[in-house]
């Protein structure tokens, strides 16, 4: 067991949960995580997120399948035996402790001495620059700092496993930037194993190892950030992370790793097969709009369309162009702000262009 | 920098003062129907209460002049001829008028006893000529009885012929005073005290059980999924819904000698002779219970929705077992609506008349029966009125005491 220990600190196997006896909120989770990896669980709100952690804290029964720590299946552990560390999106500061009571109490629950308790509180206040503010209540804290509490309370007594269900889903944007930054931060400082929960897709790029994609209850992708924004696995994780295009098309070829497709509005079109099956004839593909150019260009390129020019945004660093082609699909670029950008009259006809390696086919969904 | 203060134009001083005060205005005209509503439900009854506790014009209207004639006894000896002359003239009066039943009963209060001695001495005046009266008022007094050749029932005359007095207070208290005008307990009957005494034992039980009964369904509730949960509170809310007098009488026929219970348990072969259940401060106790126990939900319940799920499992995450957890953590979280439903339960209880008076038998008794029976049977009001007036200053000291201890900022009614 020890030997794989490193490579599956912790372990999801088949993990099924329902909720109702009818229908399966959580279909068959599988996840490996080693130790000190930040894992993030994202996907829309109501795909079966929190529902996982809870199940890995304990507060939710497992309807089929396991989960192990370290090999050992924690199904009958009790939440109180799991050394997991939690935090909640509402903070869930005890509201008549004070700061450093509640950092202390899980100190106390595990029978330190008063002084190594007061030592210890005072070093973790020092990490989350609140010295000053022990003897507050919860209640007197803003919002950020409260975060930090929440976080250091969840760490003092260095559990073997951190959860965090949408930590920062109550904070404004600059404070959640900031605090994405000082969890990262800490994270490296103290490499802890983290499984993050969120449904905000840039705090996920930004923070974790590996992000496992979520919906219905089933895992679409599990990669690091770049993977995931370079090579989505399907239509779904292409969607979901980042802006992208998306032009149905029927399939005329299919190659080793590639298929031809034909668009409405151009030739054929060649791209990277994501998951389109040997007999199938329709498909989507995806083009990011930052990769797409448009004629007359110095950019190399495979693949070529003719749109109709819609509108020209002006965002500051990038401008913005909308297309339409035949089908009245939407085709948004992004062009860099510079001379190049070029302008066009309405109804003008653009020739888009973009590499093969940049665009990916993917199965229809048959929903 | 420091920033120079904005100054209204004076025209924009009246406009905005204008402005206050008719908001201010609408402000009072919105709730002043409660105001005037409380001053006649509220305050004015309790006024009154509290002034009838001390004032007691009683025997100073049946015999002014004997009253005033004792001004300037001193209580050395028998008052001389000028006070029992008058008296026994003024006896003679009320008999006439058929007052002197009023008068031998205020006195009775004073000096238990008295009151056939004032009767038969009245009769006997009523039958003297008013000039015999008036020569030898005095000898026919005596004549008429004994005691009023005692200073001590002068004593007791002038004791009642006050108009305003805490002769009532020290009567509630068990306390009387004595030949040399110091405060003693009372040589006959000690009643009050220990009847406040049990009044509040019996608050407290009902308070701790529907606490016991109250704590763990709340939480249940809180709990639940809203649809069971809005189930059951209907269940909890029902007795507010059937009349009060409905559901103790069930008490009655569930208790009573022949009652469901008794029954029950002699059919089980528990018991061989039925117990006696009713009458019975084990009655008053379990009547009580059932009907204040919404009020000990009520509150809790709210809190206690309050309370999110998550603080107890962040306790437990953190390595916490779930009782220590529960005492450390949800405990305190719950008390301002624990405290709010015991304070409520146990004022209620306090004050409380029909029950113990439909269910309790003599020995269920609380305090309000006995003010209750002051003022419907021995029409004795300014007695019954210093016996509200304690358990009003009861109850605000043990507020008070409350709101030392724990805080009353802590109560929490939703
Ligand atoms: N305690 C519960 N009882 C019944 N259904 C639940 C419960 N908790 C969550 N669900 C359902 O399970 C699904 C997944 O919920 P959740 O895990 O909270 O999603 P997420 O955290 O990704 O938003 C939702 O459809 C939700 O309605
Ligand atoms: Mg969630």
């Amino acid at each position: 067991m020890s030997s794989k220990s490193d490579s599956s600190f912790l372990q999801f196997k088949n993990v099924k949960k329902s909720y109702d006896q009818k229908t399966l909120v959580v279909k068959d989770f599988n996840l490996d995580v080693k130790k000190g990896e930040f894992v993030t669980l994202l996907g829309p709100s109501g795909s079966g997120k929190t529902t996982v952690l809870m199940m890995l804290a304990g507060f939710e029964s497992i309807t089929s399948g396991d989960i192990t720590i370290q090999g050992e299946s924690i199904k009958r552990t009790a939440p109180y035996r799991r050394n997991i560390g939690m935090v909640f999106q509402s903070y869930a500061l005890f509201p008549h402790l004070t700061v450093s009571e509640n950092l202390g109490y899980p100190l106390s629950v595990r029978k330190l001495d008063k002084s190594d308790i007061k030592a210890k509180v005072g070093n973790y206040l020092k990490l989350i620059e609140l010295e000053a503010f022990g003897d507050r209540y919860p209640g007197q804290l803003s919002g950020g700092q409260r975060q930090r509490v929440a976080l250091a309370r969840a760490l003092i007594y260095e559990p073997r496993l951190v959860l965090m269900d949408e930590p920062l889903g109550a904070l404004d944007k600059k404070l959640r930037e900031q605090m994405q930054f000082e969890i990262s931060h800490l994270h490296h400082r103290l490499g802890f194993t983290v499984i993050y929960v969120t449904h905000d897709q840039t705090e996920a790029l930004t923070m974790s190892s590996r992000i496992a994609v979520f919906n219905n209850g089933v895992v679409q992708q599990c990669a690091p950030p770049d993977d995931l924004y370079e090579r989505p696995s399907n239509a779904f994780v292409a969607g979901f992370i980042g802006e992208n295009n998306f032009i149905s098309g029927n399939v005329s070829a299919h190659k080793k790793k590639t298929v031809s497709v034909a668009v409405p509005g151009g030739r054929k079109i060649v791209a990277q097969n994501a998951d389109v099956g040997s007999g199938e004839k329709n498909c989507i593909i995806s083009i990011r709009p930052e990769k797409i150019f448009i004629q007359p260009t110095a950019h190399a390129y495979d693949n070529e369309i003719t749109a109709k020019f819609v509108a020209r945004y002006y965002v500051g660093d990038f401008i913005r162009y909308n297309f339409r082609l035949a089908d009245r699909t939407e085709i948004t670029v992004k062009v860099l702000n510079d001379l190049a950008a070029p302008e066009f009259s309405e109804d003008e006809d653009a020739k888009l262009v973009w590499l093969t390696k940049d665009c990916f086919a993917f199965r229809k969904e048959r929903q | 920098m420091a920033q120079k203060p904005i100054i209204l134009s004076a025209e924009e001083t009246v406009s905005a003062r204008r402005e206050l005060f008719r908001r201010k205005f609408m402000a009072f005209a919105f709730v002043s129907p409660l105001l005037l509503f409380l001053l006649f439900a509220f305050v004015a009854p309790i006024s009154t209460m509290l002034y009838r506790s001390f004032y007691n014009p009683t025997v100073a209207v049946l015999i002014p002049q004997t009253i005033a004639a004792m001004k300037t006894w001193e209580g050395k000896s028998v008052p001389g001829t000028d006070v029992t002359a008058v008296f026994a003239a003024e006896l003679k009066q009320l008999a006439k008028k058929r007052l002197s039943g009023q008068l031998a009963e205020a006195l009775n209060r004073v000096r238990p006893g008295l009151s056939s001695i004032v009767k038969s001495t009245a009769r006997k005046m009523r039958r003297a000529e008013d000039a015999d009266l008036k020569e030898k008022g005095t000898e026919l007094l005596m004549e008429a009885n004994g005691v009023w050749a005692e200073k001590s029932t002068w004593r007791a005359v002038a004791r009642a012929g006050k108009v305003y007095t805490v002769d009532n207070f020290l009567t509630a208290l068990d306390l009387e005073t004595n030949e040399s005008g110091s405060i003693q307990r009372r040589e006959a009957t000690q009643i009050y005290v220990a009847l406040y005494t049990k009044t509040l034992r019996i608050a407290l039980i009902i308070t701790v059980l529907s606490l016991l009964l109250g704590y763990p369904l709340a939480y249940y509730l809180a709990n639940a999924p809203s649809k069971l949960a809005n189930a059951l509170m209907l269940m909890v809310l029902l007795p507010f819904w059937t009349s009060l007098l409905v559901r103790t009488t069930s008490w009655i026929a569930l208790l009573q000698t022949n009652g469901v219970v008794n029954s029950t348990l002699i059919w089980s072969g528990l018991i061989d002779t039925p117990l006696e259940l009713l009458y019975t401060q084990f009655s008053t106790v379990i009547a009580m219970t059932h009907i204040l126990l919404p009020f000990m939900i009520l509150p809790l319940y709210s809190v206690m929705k309050g309370i999110d799920p998550s603080y107890m499992r962040a306790a437990l995450s953190m390595g916490s077992k779930p009782v220590p957890a529960f005492i450390r953590i949800y405990l305190p979280m719950s008390l301002p609506g624990l405290s709010a439903g015991a304070l409520l339960v146990f004022i209620i209880s306090v004050g409380y008349y029909i029950t113990p008076a439909l269910v309790g038998g003599t020995d269920g008794q609380m305090i309000s029966n006995i003010i209750a029976f002051h003022m419907q049977q021995s029409n004795n009001w300014e007695l019954a009125a210093a016996l509200g007036t304690l358990l009003l200053i009861l109850i605000v000291a043990l507020y008070w005491t409350y709101d030392r201890l724990v805080g009353a900022g802590n109560i929490k009614l939703g």
